[in-house]
């Protein structure tokens, strides 16, 4: 489903992703770890096309197409989908409008039909049970005046809308407290399915207690410093990250000197 | 230069001897003297030059320019607005309660009354100055607001005073469907004086829904004063709206007066004109009126519009709220200057203005400009301005939930315009706004 190859990608001619390889199959999850400023959401970014970033070198292939050459909308219409660790608040557009006119491009791009609001607000009251989210913010501005959990679960919500086969969370556990990750958690294991996958950023391993991956990158300094299953997240709750900084220097320091 | 203007009053002067020699006999002597005083004026002033610094901005040279012909000069113009064609510009819930004048008379086959309490008046003005009934209240309130003596537009239409609305409600009427006053334009180089006078007695309560539209892309002048007064206690609901041909110059002043307790809730809806200009003006010499003075403007191609507001607070307990908000693409130019006075005896007044402008195109241009003059020290007063584009992470937000770019702007112009949309409490205005701020840009997607 998803293939990176060799991804160097930055932010104003400053290198942040080093040459990142992953490989994302049907129905898998992966847990993308590494410490703070490591890379992981621009990695995100990139997947989903935020335009402040530069992809050097390397590629993207999604489904076999070529992501890279995608516009942001498109790629979201394709089925890609991020979470993002800060959810932007719209002010003016309510959930329900803004939820039911992304649902209806995709219906549109499926060349489906397009749901009245009424129908919607069925569907998005199904939906909204994913998260266990009251009616009321869904005639709420987007994100407006959320708290940092709610975002979460708005964000988590929007996946439930979309169901799109490529998700990217950034750090979608970040800020919520425990009853509220439980939920969350949840919701992303009823959403996954054997014909889609999950990518979870993550910092901390709590989130991985229920949301299980099969994978987990450690990212450091724009690589991929360590792959493994998931006892990889245990051992980094134990031992944290600071020896990998040290090895992912190293290894930097290393390609500087061949190169 | 001065000869170019002299011709022109001359057109003006010539449709103003017409008009005064028809009504020499049938009317008593004030209107026509009142007419004499405010021609011998604007023959002073004519029309403002961006010399002057409350029309810096503003330059209405292509209206002294051009060779208008006020309504009575022009032949039998095309009667052309039939019912059918108006149907986009009446208001479902005001079917029953409009008044529409077409180049500036009333048409009776085209008005209903029928919604209203009967003992509310909406009349024809120059029906109002004959009948005795109204006469006197029409001659206490006509041309005491709008200052004829200091704007040469206001000077031009209270020369022009002829047909018009007058609307009475006596005291502690609650009018609950609006009275919805159309004003449609199609005659080219037509110029129309629209007059309006609203005199509210003590508690009554209305909606009122005042609008200017064409029914082709005529080049007419449209040069309206309105006027409204709140006695002790009276609520108005005032929605301007403003969608003139594109061709159309619309130069517009609502001068209104607010009595003790009043409530005055103004929303001015600006899409249309080539050129536009709206002087409100609110004034507070009671205690306990609180008004609100909003807006929003939608302008794109080489449109031009400009929104003088004054709310004066005269005296204490005064409240007044203001939200004007502006769109702007392509090439044009919006102007706001607000001024608040809040005079020495005005203690306690509670006055918060904000104008805040989105600008969709590199090329349009926005000169804004609030002003709080405050000379009562125990006060709440703030003000803002705010000139901004479309936010780029609010975009990729968007977009990243598969909404397509032009869509996702056009979403995010109308989160920008929700907070007066949102006010708007009369739904056929409301879901018209939606689908002009929505669909504007749908326009381009499709395109
Ligand atoms: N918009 C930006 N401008 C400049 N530097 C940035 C920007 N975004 C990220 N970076 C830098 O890139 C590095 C990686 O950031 P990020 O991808 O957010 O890390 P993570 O999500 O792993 O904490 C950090 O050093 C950060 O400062
Ligand atoms: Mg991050």
């Amino acid at each position: 489903m998803l293939e990176i190859k060799d991804l160097h990608a930055g932010i104003d001619g400053n290198e942040i992703l080093k040459g990142i390889n992953l490989t994302v199959k049907k129905g898998e999850i992966h847990a993308i770890m590494g410490p703070n400023g490591s890379g992981k959401s621009t990695l995100a970014k990139v997947l989903a096309g935020h335009p402040a970033y530069q992809v050097t070198k390397g590629e993207i292939l999604y489904e076999g197409k070529n992501l890279l050459a995608m516009a942001p909308d498109e790629r979201a219409r394709e089925g890609v989908f991020m979470a993002f660790q800060y959810p932007i608040e719209v002010p003016g557009v309510s959930n329900a409008q803004f939820l039911r006119l992304a649902y209806n491009e995709k219906r549109k791009h499926l060349g489906e039909e397009e749901l009245d609001p009424l129908e919607f607000k069925d569907l998005l009251k199904e939906r909204a049970k994913v998260v266990e989210m009251d009616a009321s913010f869904m005639t709420r501005s987007v994100n407006e005046g959320f708290s940092g959990g709610e975002k979460k679960r708005n964000e988590i919500l929007q996946m439930a809308v979309l169901e799109p086969k490529l998700a990217v969370l950034d750090e979608t556990d970040s800020g919520l407290d425990i009853d509220a990750l439980r939920i969350v958690a949840g919701g992303i294991n009823q959403l996954h399915s054997p014909e889609n996958a999950v990518i979870l950023v993550t910092h901390y391993q709590r989130l991985l207690d229920y949301v299980v991956p099969q994978y987990v990158h450690v990212l450091a300094n724009g690589r991929i410093a360590k792959e493994g299953g998931k006892e990889l997240a245990l051992e980094l709750e134990q031992k944290g990250y600071d020896w990998l900084k040290t090895t992912a220097t190293e290894t930097s320091g290393a390609t500087v000197r061949a190169s | 230069m001065v000869t170019e203007i002299t011709k022109l009053e001359n057109s003006y002067e010539e449709a103003f001897r017409t008009l005064q020699g028809r009504s020499k006999n049938s009317r008593g002597s004030w209107l026509p003297h009142l007419r004499e005083k405010a021609m011998e004026r604007f023959a002073e002033l004519g029309f403002p030059s961006v010399k002057d610094e409350e029309w810096k901005y503003t330059n209405v040279a292509p209206i002294a320019r051009i060779d208008f012909r006020p309504l009575l000069l022009a032949d039998a113009v095309a009667p052309g607005s039939d019912a059918n064609r108006l149907a986009d510009f009446t208001c479902a819930e005001a079917a029953q309660s409009q008044l529409v004048f077409v180049n500036g008379v009333l048409r009776g086959d085209l008005s209903s009354l029928t919604a209203l309490p009967e003992e509310v008046v909406a009349i024809d003005l120059s029906q109002a100055l004959t009948n005795p009934g109204y006469s006197e209240i029409a001659r206490e309130h006509l041309a005491r607001y709008a200052d004829y003596v200091a704007n040469g537009f206001t000077a031009l239409n209270t020369a022009f005073v002829d047909g018009g609305a007058f609307v009475y409600l006596p005291k502690s009427v609650t009018v609950k469907a609006p009275l919805h006053l159309l004003f449609i334009s199609d005659g080219n180089r037509l110029a129309t004086f629209p007059r309006v006078l609203i005199v509210a007695e003590e508690n009554a309560s209305a909606t009122l829904i005042e609008s200017y539209a064409s029914t082709s892309d005529a080049d007419y002048f449209t040069n309206a004063v309105v006027e409204v007064v709140l006695k002790d206690g009276a609520r108005l609901e005032h929605y301007k709206v403003q969608r003139e041909s594109a061709q159309a110059f619309h130069i517009a002043t609502t001068m209104a007066e607010l009595g003790p307790n009043t409530s005055y809730d103004a929303t001015a809806i600006t899409f249309g004109a080539a050129l536009s200009r709206h002087d409100i003006h609110v004034t507070m010499d009671h205690e306990g009126a609180e008004c609100w003075v909003d807006g929003l403007y939608l302008v794109t191609g080489n449109q031009h519009t400009d929104t003088h507001s004054v709310i004066d607070h005269r005296k204490p307990h005064c409240t007044s709220h203001q939200l004007y908000k502006g769109i702007l693409d392509g090439k044009s130019r919006a102007v706001f200057n607000g001024k608040i006075f809040v005079r020495h005896d005005a203690q306690k007044t509670d006055a918060l203005q904000t104008n805040k402008n989105l600008l969709l195109s590199n090329e349009a241009r926005v000169d804004t400009k609030p002003q709080l003059e405050i000379l009562a020290d125990d006060v709440k007063c703030a003000h803002g301005a705010a000139v901004g584009q479309i936010d780029q992470d609010e975009l990729f937000y968007l977009e990243t939930r598969g909404i397509h770019h032009d869509l996702a702007r056009n979403l995010l112009t109308y989160g920008f315009a929700e907070e007066v949309i949102g006010k708007i409490k009369i739904d056929s205005i409301r879901a018209e706004l939606d689908e002009a701020v929505l669909n504007r840009l749908n326009a381009r997607l499709e395109a």
